[in-house]
């Protein structure tokens, strides 16, 4: 039977590929090059699916598709539009370099299960193209629920008694924020407004004013664990005993941009921008987002542990993109999507290089790195790259997104947030320049004999580093697309 | 004469009948012969798959036709027995006999196993009274056959429980036949005095004729212990006593079909009495549910899980999680809404799904480690892939996590005391939900993230026999998690009736 090609094929085959995936992981576990084959091709097919939609919604389509109806009058549905889709572009795109330098870090490093590994992984890329393309609230959780499961074997992946503890605490909080916060919020919404699909402008003016909407808006923002707002991020260092690519493609990318878009969805589509300005009891989550970003930063300035500095940097550069979205202005959306993006690539790029520097040198604290970048240039070089992305340079993604999120703070003469971002980036400089300084201009001591990291992990690691590059010079996609959510969507 | 007509005594008789027939198989011969074993089983089992064929023909034409009335004998109500097959009750009938289907398949290995061969056939001799009983009480519309058929079943079950190989399974069902024995005689003092006040047994007439003598003390007394017996046979907090035990000791099987069906029915005959024969404008329900049975739901559900959560024996963590879950429906009876009790219904479905498949997959452990205390249990993951997949899966559904059954029930429970605005009742639930999620927890990281034990050898993945009907409840968990139609259209339904807002 031949199908013909829509965006509601490509919308489906964006679920469908990376099961296929799934199966096909597992029926090849046994020859470990074909297995890889696998996961490369789907990662590669879910791109070109991905891709095959942007013009679609670049035209002002919204194509939607309803698989089944899960519950009266809340089905299983998905619509594609232009902020669901910069995050499907981002994800997937990430998905074949990250494979690719899985593929060198987890043979380099021996690691076990590997198949459990692939599988995982291929799991939570469906799990997230569900809560990008996710059409109502319900969807979006259920999708939001698997990629926190599937991701919990990952996490666990060591089987030892840290890793027991990490994914535990990464479990708990995240479940019993979703259960205990989010259901209730959602449920409260379908209740009051008879409908929990996403819509251009709300679903929610009209049936609730006053106090009560901080408190549903607070409810959503905590119930969101994924987007690691504090006092709700302890996740996110304790998922840091996962392997590397985990924490690069997963724990900078999927899962924690999963949670930061949520936030965004829910107020520019549930809420509305017009209807959350209006209301009283909302202006909190400014000041929250704040203080995440400032105090993570002051916490991963203490870190000596890469991985760990790493995850709390990711901490504050989330509440960026919640920041942004806070303003309740459409600059304020634009300048939090591009966030997504630029934060996407120089994350990457940085704990690639931290999984490199662990496979070729064995280190994991920064006091140890004296010199690695004289025998490691292409991984620090890339991890200058990414640093400066982090602190917004100019020829780096960072800039970009940065100067979108000053210039949302400037109209909306917002002089705290102004004040948040200027320490928050020379909190960036603090602890990212050192590191850099210390790679590169201390001498290594004797007993470093080691080179680079396997090919595989220094293609992916370059690979993300340019496109951390390019988005500076080519900003036009990105740009485009974030620019027609605030149009209306 | 069409057979259709005769589906609602069929669905009793057909067992019955059987019961007896399994129970002659009994072989003279010592050492007895396996063969009349395996017979029985073959009967049991084939019996029930019609039962649930019978049930499905049933529900299909209440859902399509309304509701059925079958006079037993020919003997008009009020004198002679009704069996009346409504929407509520024809799901419930297809709940127990789906589980009696696939837990009676499953059966065969553990119980050769687990019980002595010459006493094979008595076991599914009282193996299908039981199933009888659970199904009598569905489906009669007489309130007095309701008794009878209680007293069957239960009595059927103390038998099964003390079959169990563990030398405690006897005390067990010594403790569940004492409070079990008084739970049912405070149902028949309660007919009693309602037979005494109006002169009829029949349910429908009852309905009819209470409300003129409704405000004595009579009609109150008999209200009071008939509702107590029920939650005694409902094992509802703080009558749960029996439970854990009977649940924990009985041979695996009968664990598996019981936790699922035996307190769904009581449930269902909690329903039945207060809101068909009372009627839903009792004066007495505010008092009995939302001042009585909503403190106590909320009791259950968090010092039940609590419990639970303490357990170093798998079988004894459902078993405990089961009052828990009990406490869910009696908290949306007390919601006394439309919403409350379409959750409770919804909950009732689901809940016998996800239990079941939960102790059809303990089972498959029991077989081959002989054990389900969790030290046992460790590195599991490994060598039983499809047994502890199918605990994964059955346990994400107990949690309530979206794609399984057990999200729909989450969904309808909060959403019912949401729209009471009950939202300490909405943190209770959802605070419970991750209860659970510690408790299956630990049996999950257990299996899959610590090393086998020294002492216990490998043991390997269990017979297709048993894994095939665990991963038919888990495919119906995941269905059921997926495409609702049939669970929550019968239960709003259902719910709609028992409270009088229109068919």
């Amino acid at each position: 039977m031949i199908v013909p090609w829509s965006p509601q094929t490509a919308i489906v085959l964006a679920l469908v590929v990376p099961a296929l995936g799934v199966v096909g992981i597992d029926l090849a576990s046994r020859w470990p090059n074909l297995r890889e084959a696998v996961t490369l091709t789907a990662s590669i097919a879910l791109l070109l699916v991905v891709l095959s939609l942007v013009p679609h919604v670049l035209a002002g389509e919204h194509p939607s598709v309803t698989l089944v109806q899960m519950l009266p009058g809340v089905p299983l549905a998905f619509r594609v539009e232009p902020l669901g889709m910069i995050f499907a572009v981002v994800a997937s795109l990430l998905w074949p370099i990250n494979s690719l330098y899985s593929i060198g870090y987890m043979r380099g490093n021996a690691e076990h299960a590997q198949t459990r590994f692939y599988i995982c992984f291929a799991i939570a890329l469906m799990a997230t193209m569900g809560v990008a393309f996710s059409a109502n609230l319900l969807t979006m959780f259920v999708f939001y629920e698997v990629l926190t499961l599937s991701t919990y074997p990952l996490v666990a992946h060591h089987e030892d008694e840290e890793a027991r503890r990490g994914a535990r605490v990464y479990l708990g909080i995240l479940l019993s924020t979703s259960i205990g916060l989010l259901l209730p919020a959602i449920l409260w919404v379908w209740n009051t407004a008879g409908t929990v699909e996403f819509r251009a402008g709300g679903i929610l003016d009209g049936h609730m004013s006053g106090p009560t909407v901080g408190i549903l808006l607070a409810m959503m923002m905590f119930g969101i664990g994924k987007a690691a707002l504090m006092p709700v991020h302890r996740w996110l260092p304790a998922a840091m005993v996962a392997p590397t690519p985990v924490s690069a493609l997963l724990h900078a990318v999927a899962v924690v941009k999963t949670g930061v878009f949520a936030v965004t969805k829910v107020i520019v589509y549930v809420f509305g921008l017009d209807f959350l300005r209006s209301q009283p009891g909302t202006g909190w989550l400014l000041y929250v987002a704040g203080f995440t970003i400032v105090a993570a930063s002051v916490v991963a300035l203490r870190q000596d542990h890469l991985k760990r500095r790493l995850a709390y940097s990711t901490v504050s550069q989330l509440s960026y993109i919640v920041i942004s979205a806070a303003l309740f202005t459409p600059a304020g959306v634009i300048g939090a999507a591009l966030q997504i993006v630029a934060h996407a690539f120089g994350k990457i790029t940085l704990f690639f290089a931290a999984g490199s520097i662990h496979t070729a040198a064995h280190k994991d604290y920064i006091s140890d790195m004296d010199g690695v970048g004289r025998r490691m240039p292409w991984t620090m070089g890339a991890f200058a790259i990414g640093s400066l992305s982090m602190i917004g340079v100019p020829l780096t993604a960072g800039f970009v997104s940065k100067w979108y999120i000053l210039g949302g703070a400037v109209g909306a003469d917002q002089g705290f947030m102004l004040l948040v971002m200027v320490a928050s980036t020379l909190l960036n400089a603090g602890y990212f320049l050192p590191i850099v300084y210390r790679a590169f201009f201390r001498s290594p001591g004797a007993q470093a004999i080691h080179g680079e990291a396997p090919a595989p992990v220094v293609c992916a690691l370059v690979a993300t580093a340019g496109l951390t590059l390019a988005m500076f010079l080519f900003p036009a996609l990105p740009l485009a697309l974030a620019q027609s959510i605030a149009g209306g969507g | 004469m069409n057979l259709v007509q005769h589906l609602p005594v069929l669905q009793v008789a057909v067992p019955l009948v059987s019961a007896p027939i399994c129970a002659l198989l009994r072989s003279s011969e010592r050492p007895a012969g396996m063969l009349q074993g395996r017979l029985a089983w073959a009967i049991a089992c084939g019996v029930s798959w019609a039962m649930l064929v019978v049930a499905w023909l049933l529900f299909e034409a209440v859902r399509d036709g309304g509701p059925i009335v079958y006079e037993l004998g020919g003997w008009a109500p009020p004198w002679g027995i009704e069996y009346r097959v409504d929407t509520l009750n024809a799901l419930v009938l297809l709940v127990v006999s789906g589980i009696g289907a696939v837990t009676s398949t499953f059966a065969r290995r553990t119980v050769e196993a687990e019980i002595h061969p010459d006493s094979l056939s008595l076991f599914y001799g009282a193996w299908m009274l039981c199933f009888t009983g659970l199904l009598g009480i569905a489906i009669t519309g007489d309130a007095f056959n309701l008794f009878v058929f209680l007293e069957i079943s239960s009595l059927s079950s103390y038998v099964l429980i003390a079959m169990g190989n563990d030398r405690r399974a006897v005390a067990a069902a010594y403790q569940y036949l004492i409070m079990g024995t008084i739970g049912a005689t405070f149902i028949l003092i309660g007919i009693g005095l309602v037979y005494m006040m109006t002169g009829t047994l029949n349910m429908y007439d009852l309905a009819q004729r209470l409300p003129a003598v409704d405000h004595t003390r009579t009609v109150h007394a008999a209200f009071a212990f008939m509702i107590v017996g029920v939650s005694l046979k409902l094992a509802a907090f703080p009558l749960h006593l029996w439970l854990p035990n009977a649940y924990a000791y009985a041979p695996t099987a009968v664990s598996a079909f019981l936790a699922a069906t035996a307190t769904k029915v009581a449930l269902y005959a909690m329903l039945r009495f207060a809101f068909s024969v009372f009627g839903p404008d009792y004066a007495l329900h505010q008092l009995a549910f939302q001042h009585i049975l909503l403190p106590l739901s909320v009791a259950a559900i968090l010092v039940a899980s609590l419990v639970a959560i303490f357990q170093a024996n798998a079988k004894r963590i459902l078993a405990y999680s089961s009052v828990a879950q009990i406490g869910y429906m009696t908290l949306g009876i007390s919601l006394a809404s439309v919403g409350g009790v379409t959750a409770t219904i919804v909950h009732l479905f689901n809940h016998a799904i996800i239990k079941g498949s939960l102790f059809l997959a303990l089972g498959c452990v029991m077989y081959r480690v002989g054990s389900v205390r969790l030290d046992r249990m460790a590195g599991l993951g490994r060598e039983m892939p499809w047994t502890m997949a199918a605990f994964v899966v059955g346990g994400l559904s107990l949690v309530g996590i979206p794609l399984t059954a057990g999200f729909i029930s989450k969904w309808y429970l909060v959403l019912a005391a949401v729209e009471r605005g009950w939202w300490p009742v909405v943190a209770v639930i959802v605070v419970a939900s991750l209860m659970a999620a510690i408790y299956v927890w630990r049996v999950i990281e257990t299996a899959y993230l610590k090393p086998r034990p020294g002492d216990r050898d490998p043991v390997a993945e269990a017979p297709a026999a048993m894994l095939v009907p665990t991963w038919i409840l888990l495919a119906a968990n995941l269905y059921f998690g997926i495409d609702t139609s049939i669970p929550v259209g019968a239960a709003a339904h259902a719910a709609r009736q028992l409270l009088g807002g229109g068919p």
